[in-house]
């Protein structure tokens, strides 16, 4: 009888559970680069795709494909009751700032910006400390001592990435030569591969023979221009390894999967905060990559160091200057 | 007899049947395509259509306010087509008008009243989509430079200027790295979702404001130019034929450059419902290809306004309720909505004469028929 109790009530228990999880209707809305575009919006389809997999709760996504949308998909996502609605690309904030306020019950998740409201998380990376890292492998694998760094569009977050590379490589070796470029200063730099690809040859002929790009679509070029000549490169954002497998030195990866898989489960287990979070080493935020496809371009030695400097940083016993911070690069 | 050979089809056959006809193929198609991803095309076609014309969530407000957007850029193509010029530079016109909608809300908006700022911002954008059309303009009337060409790498100075403009000197003054500021709300006008209870009635959310109205007078506007007025006589023949027309005394350089201004300009108003009223700040891209879709209105609508504002309101349905189709099906993506967006156009404007030219021959043929009879009859 009490077995038959237990095991009744353990039913009921699970249904419960199995209604409260069915109510919960997280969404993914993408900004205009799309769904696949192999790097930012990409990371958070995966981790939603994660989440998915591992609850078995769907979710709802939509691709931005002109600012009409913007507005009225977001309001229809709240209407009907989706949240956390995680969204991404700082682009979306106003809209998002519109909205939230609209809709007070409903949790926002900004991604890449700040939206100050009382049921928005913005989540900010500390792309310094794993540009640091990437800059520190650059210089253990760079021959000539020399390493380059190609940004996208000259706005403080890429310098944010290009400073916290030179503390890097510097880190290694004080002498290294560090060269940067930008690719421009309007949003085209964000899809130029030619002219990354020419700053990269303008780079490997001043000695550098390790590059990093963090310009979005110009980097395509800047590998390119890498692998042509025999020199490595570093990926940025999602892992890009896998498109030059034992020419891509690792990736600098921005974990928005994370990010997106973390709002849903705190959404899932009532644990939603909002508030800022800025997310680095530490919080596994940021990282470098390491996988099958450039695990033979190090050795042991290599992977104990980059261990070290990581602990390093997570500890504080490396402080990583923030370019923001002060608004320029010495530390 | 012979003569009657060239007579035209009724006119509900030319603007009205065989457009339809068109659709109704084009539908067919993507049917095919909806089928090969494995859903339902009829659910399908149902979802868009009630996403495009409901009025529970702003379905219809939405098409209404894309096909503002289109009415303009439609009517731009339109009036440089009736002087034979082939604008596809509307999207570039369009965007550097959001310059002028930024400049004068910019300066004006604290001070000054949506009263004043509105007619202010429609000449500012009608002046400054003039200036990028009047440009390759005069390169085609006294360079001979061919317009297409023309118009077609000033759609990318275009871009690059305003995004230099945007980043450098607009951001700055208060919005994102990558757009402006919001004008003050007093100095926009109010969209129809707003308007509606001090109107009795209740709207739901959409960009749909009351420039709608003034896209509608533009129609008219382009209705008395072309068929009314001795400019538009002058712009329509040198359309057909410039030798004859310079021939007959009509100065076709100088009516080439007054058709790009004009097209320009309307190609300018875009801005004027996009960055004005519906966005209500400046945005990267904020034209998201709006003015090249007015190519495939005009070729739609047959050059005519009525004909215009008919295809733009069947873009502004494909558009909304290609949303609404992203938004229910989950497995149709922007790139397969895009898809049967493209077959539209492709058997509206590319393929036109694959239904144009035998629907039409039935007719002439019947209309010949019918003339011999009456002359049989006659004598």
């Amino acid at each position: 009888m009490r077995t038959a109790f237990k095991l009744a009530a353990g039913i009921a228990m699970s249904a419960i559970a199995a209604v409260s999880q069915a109510q919960i209707k997280p969404s993914v809305i993408y900004d205009m680069g799309g769904k696949f575009d192999r790097s930012f919006n990409q990371a958070s389809y995966t981790g939603a795709e994660a989440f998915k997999k591992e609850t078995g709760i769907s979710y709802t996504d939509f691709e931005i494909t002109n600012e009409g949308q913007r507005e009225q998909v977001m309001l229809r996502f709240a209407q009907r009751g989706f949240s956390p609605i995680v969204v991404a690309g700082f682009q979306q904030a106003p809209i998002v700032e519109k909205i939230a306020k609209q809709f007070p019950d409903t949790h926002f998740v900004m991604v890449d910006a700040v939206v100050d409201l009382p049921n928005v998380r913005s989540v900010i990376f500390k792309e310094h400390e794993g540009s640091f890292l990437v800059g520190a492998l650059a210089t253990m694998k760079s021959q000539n001592k020399a390493v380059g760094f190609i940004g996208g569009m000259d706005i403080p977050l890429i310098r944010k990435f290009g400073c916290g590379y030179e503390q890097g490589a510097k880190y290694i070796n004080k002498d290294a030569t560090v060269l940067a470029n930008m690719t421009g200063t309007t949003p085209s730099a964000w899809n130029d591969p030619t002219k990354g690809s020419e700053l990269a040859k303008a780079q490997f002929d001043k000695g550098v023979d390790v590059i990093y790009a963090a310009a979005g679509g110009t980097g395509v070029g800047v590998y390119q221009a890498a692998v042509d000549a025999g020199n490595l490169a570093i990926g940025v954002d999602s892992n890009q390894n896998y498109l030059h497998p034992g020419k891509m030195l690792t990736s600098m990866v921005k974990r928005v999967d994370l990010v997106t898989k973390t709002a849903f489960e705190d959404e899932l287990n009532g644990k939603f905060t909002a508030g800022l979070q800025v997310v680095g080493l530490q919080e596994g935020g940021v990282d470098w990559a390491l996988d099958e496809y450039n695990r033979d371009l190090l050795t042991e030695a290599d992977i104990k160091r980059m261990g070290e400097i990581r602990e390093g940083i997570i500890a504080g016993d490396i402080k990583v200057h923030n370019w923001e911070d002060t608004q320029s690069c010495t530390y | 007899m012979s003569q009657l050979a060239a007579v035209e089809s009724p006119r509900w056959v030319r603007i009205g049947l065989i457009p339809l006809l068109q659709l109704v193929l084009a539908l067919a198609v993507s049917s095919l395509v909806v089928l090969m991803i494995g859903e339902d095309p009829i659910r399908a076609f149902k979802i868009m259509i009630h996403g495009a014309i409901s009025t529970e969530f702003g379905g219809l407000s939405n098409t209404l306010y894309y096909a503002t957007n289109f009415i303009f850029t439609g009517l731009a193509v339109a009036v440089a087509f009736h002087a034979g010029l082939f604008n596809i530079g509307g999207e570039g016109q369009a965007y550097v008008a959001g310059l002028a909608v930024a400049l004068v809300c910019l300066t004006l908006d604290s001070t000054l009243n949506v009263w004043f700022i509105a007619p202010l911002v429609v000449i500012g954008c009608a002046a400054f989509g003039a200036l990028w059309g009047v440009i390759p303009g005069y390169l085609q009337a006294k360079r001979g430079s061919h317009i297409v060409v023309t118009t077609i790498m000033f759609n990318f100075i275009a871009t690059a200027l305003m995004s230099y403009a945007l980043v450098v000197w607009i951001s700055p003054l208060g919005g994102n790295s990558t757009d402006s500021r919001y004008w003050a709300s007093d100095a926009v006008i109010p969209k129809v979702h707003e308007l509606a209870p001090s109107l009795g009635f209740e709207a739901s959310f959409s960009l749909l404001s009351p420039v709608l109205l003034v896209a509608l007078a533009c129609c008219a506007l382009v209705w008395i130019l072309i068929w009314r007025t001795r400019l538009g006589f002058a712009i329509r023949t040198v359309g057909s034929n410039p030798n004859a027309a310079t021939y007959a005394g009509i100065n076709a350089n100088r009516v080439i450059i007054i058709t790009m201004a004009i097209s320009g300009a309307l190609a300018g108003m875009m801005a004027f419902n996009e960055a004005y009223a519906a966005q209500g700040r400046l945005i990267l891209n904020f034209t998201s290809g709006f003015g090249f879709m007015g190519i495939a209105v005009a070729l739609m609508g047959r050059n005519h306004p009525f004909g215009i504002v008919l295809a733009a309101l069947l873009f502004g349905a494909l558009y909304q309720g290609g949303t609404e189709l992203q938004f229910e099906i989950p497995s149709i993506s922007p790139q397969m909505v895009l898809v049967i967006q493209g077959l539209v156009v492709f058997f509206t404007g590319a393929l036109d004469r694959l239904i144009r030219e035998p629907v039409e021959a039935v007719f002439q043929r019947r209309a010949i028929a019918n003339a011999n009879a009456a002359v049989a009859g006659g004598n």
